[in-house]
């Protein structure tokens, strides 16, 4: 065994764009230890359920996270839902499905950009987040934000978006899938990302399961879990089958990740062709008595919301359990013997969120 | 929507289930303490689109909660959450970070008076 030091990763760090702290041991350049640490943006929202009406938690359930803001609200909507047997029209969980799969498409856009930009790839982070201004530009056409979409509510959507409209969203579609296939090209065939991500940080099959992960992180190892298999919002009217790569290493979770762009442009198009005419929303009678669990698949992997509810407006309970949460464990044992240089990428190929995390 | 269970169990009776739940290949979806007056703890596990909850309820908060780490080993993040959180004493973590997880300005923020 050689000399050890400790490095100190974050919470500030240029690759960082929130903070966690890990204290990296190494010997000369590998990692033989990782110490994680969390709690540096931590806000409280736990225990803000207890002084916000349970109607205008949406609010606060939108603002968790700041990439997938839609799909936090929306399953936050869904666990007081389950709580108070509220039949959602089925106009609205197309919506939901539209406007989830257009947070997952900007979030992956996101992360390639950050994933390009950490291994020094300037051009190639410039042109996904052009990619990605296209598709915040659809999102504050439709709900009026570009990034805090406010369009969850109790019940259904707060906003309908009009036919005509989710016809032009789909010819711009197309020409945004295009854009995203010249930049894939790039990120799957291209020798100096490959050298940067092909065989790096492997997660064996056996170890995803272990461990816990979940999203790309888990699907890249060869699992074919996705809670959009489940029956929530309008997911099982579109044939959704998961993207899964057997590679286990961060080329794998690159390759679920385009892939995923791919699907979700697919379930768009197959939700504007079958969404139904009709309401988009129910309204709410009384206040939620009971406890539920909601699970919805963001663009990280699958989050869980639990609220308890006493028959008053305020919940007594509120807790999330983030997916880059569930990702920690196997980002631990990712580090553990990789080379000091390529700590960066690996915390990346998580996608952490750090601010959903600490909530 | 999918199926969901809460089965209230005793602190002694929580590995036998967590082996049962792990023998039927049910994946530990999450962990979490609660105090609503007295404390909680409900462990998910989850299969297709199913999900089970144990939940050990009345605690204290002086009792010795066994670890799950040994049959799931992905629960060490979680149970360290809830020691720095809650102050519930978790006997046996694999990765035991003993209350240095979460970076707080108090010794137990979710478990105060």
């Amino acid at each position: 065994m050689g000399k050890q030091t400790i490095i100190p990763f974050g919470p500030q760090h240029p690759v960082l764009p929130e903070p966690i702290h890990l204290d990296l041991v190494c010997e000369d350049e590998k990692v033989v230890d990782v110490i994680p640490k969390i709690g540096f943006i931590h806000r409280g929202l736990e225990k803000l359920i207890e002084k916000k009406e349970f109607t205008d938690f949406v609010h606060i359930a939108d603002r968790v996270c700041g990439i997938c803001s839609f799909i936090h609200g929306m399953t936050y909507c869904m666990a007081i839902e389950g709580v108070m047997n509220i039949e959602v029209p089925p106009r609205a969980q197309y919506l939901r499905v539209i406007w989830s799969e257009f947070s997952r498409i900007h979030s992956h856009l996101l992360w390639l950009g950050l994933t390009a930009d950490a291994f020094g790839f300037e051009n190639l982070f410039m042109a996904t987040w052009r990619i990605r201004e296209h598709i915040l530009d659809i999102i504050e056409e439709t709900t009026g934000g570009r990034v805090i979409f406010g369009a969850s509510k109790i019940g259904g959507t707060r906003r309908d978006i009009s036919n005509d409209k989710l016809k032009d969203i789909l010819k711009e579609l197309e020409g945004i899938e295009a854009q995203i296939r010249e930049c894939s090209e790039v990120f799957l065939k291209d020798s100096s990302v490959k050298s940067r991500l092909v065989g790096v940080g492997v997660l064996t099959k056996e170890d995803a399961y272990k461990l816990g992960a979940v999203g790309p992180m888990l699907r890249a190892s060869g699992h074919d879990y996705d809670v959009r298999m489940s029956p929530y919002a309008a997911y099982q009217e579109l044939d959704f089958v998961p993207v899964v790569e057997n590679s286990c290493d961060s080329y794998g979770r690159c390759v679920v990740r385009i892939k995923e762009l791919y699907q979700s442009c697919r379930l768009i198009e197959k939700a504007v062709a079958k969404i139904p005419e009709g309401a988009i929303e129910t309204k709410i009678v009384g206040f939620p008595k009971g406890e539920y669990f909601a699970r919805s698949e963001q663009p990280r992997g699958e989050v869980v919301y639990y609220v308890k509810g006493d028959g008053t407006k305020m919940l007594k309970r509120f807790r999330v359990r983030t997916p880059t949460f569930a990702n920690l464990p196997p980002l631990l044992k990712v580090l553990t013997g990789c080379q000091l240089a390529d700590v960066p990428i690996l915390v990346l190929t998580i996608d952490p969120c750090i601010s959903c995390t600490e909530r | 929507m999918s199926k969901q269970e809460i089965i209230e169990i005793k602190v002694d009776e929580l590995i036998n289930r967590v082996m049962e739940l792990m023998a039927g290949q049910w994946r530990l979806v999450q962990i979490c303490a609660s105090k609503i007056e007295t404390l909680e703890l409900s462990y998910s596990f989850g299969k297709n689109h199913d999900l089970v909850t144990l939940r050990i309820p009345s605690l204290t908060g002086q009792e010795e909660i066994p670890s799950i780490t040994s049959i799931y080993f992905a629960a060490f993040a979680y149970e360290n959450e809830i020691h720095d959180l809650f102050g519930i004493n978790i006997k046996g973590n694999c990765i035991d970070y003993k209350g240095n997880f979460y970076n707080k300005a108090v010794k137990t923020p979710f478990n105060i008076g």
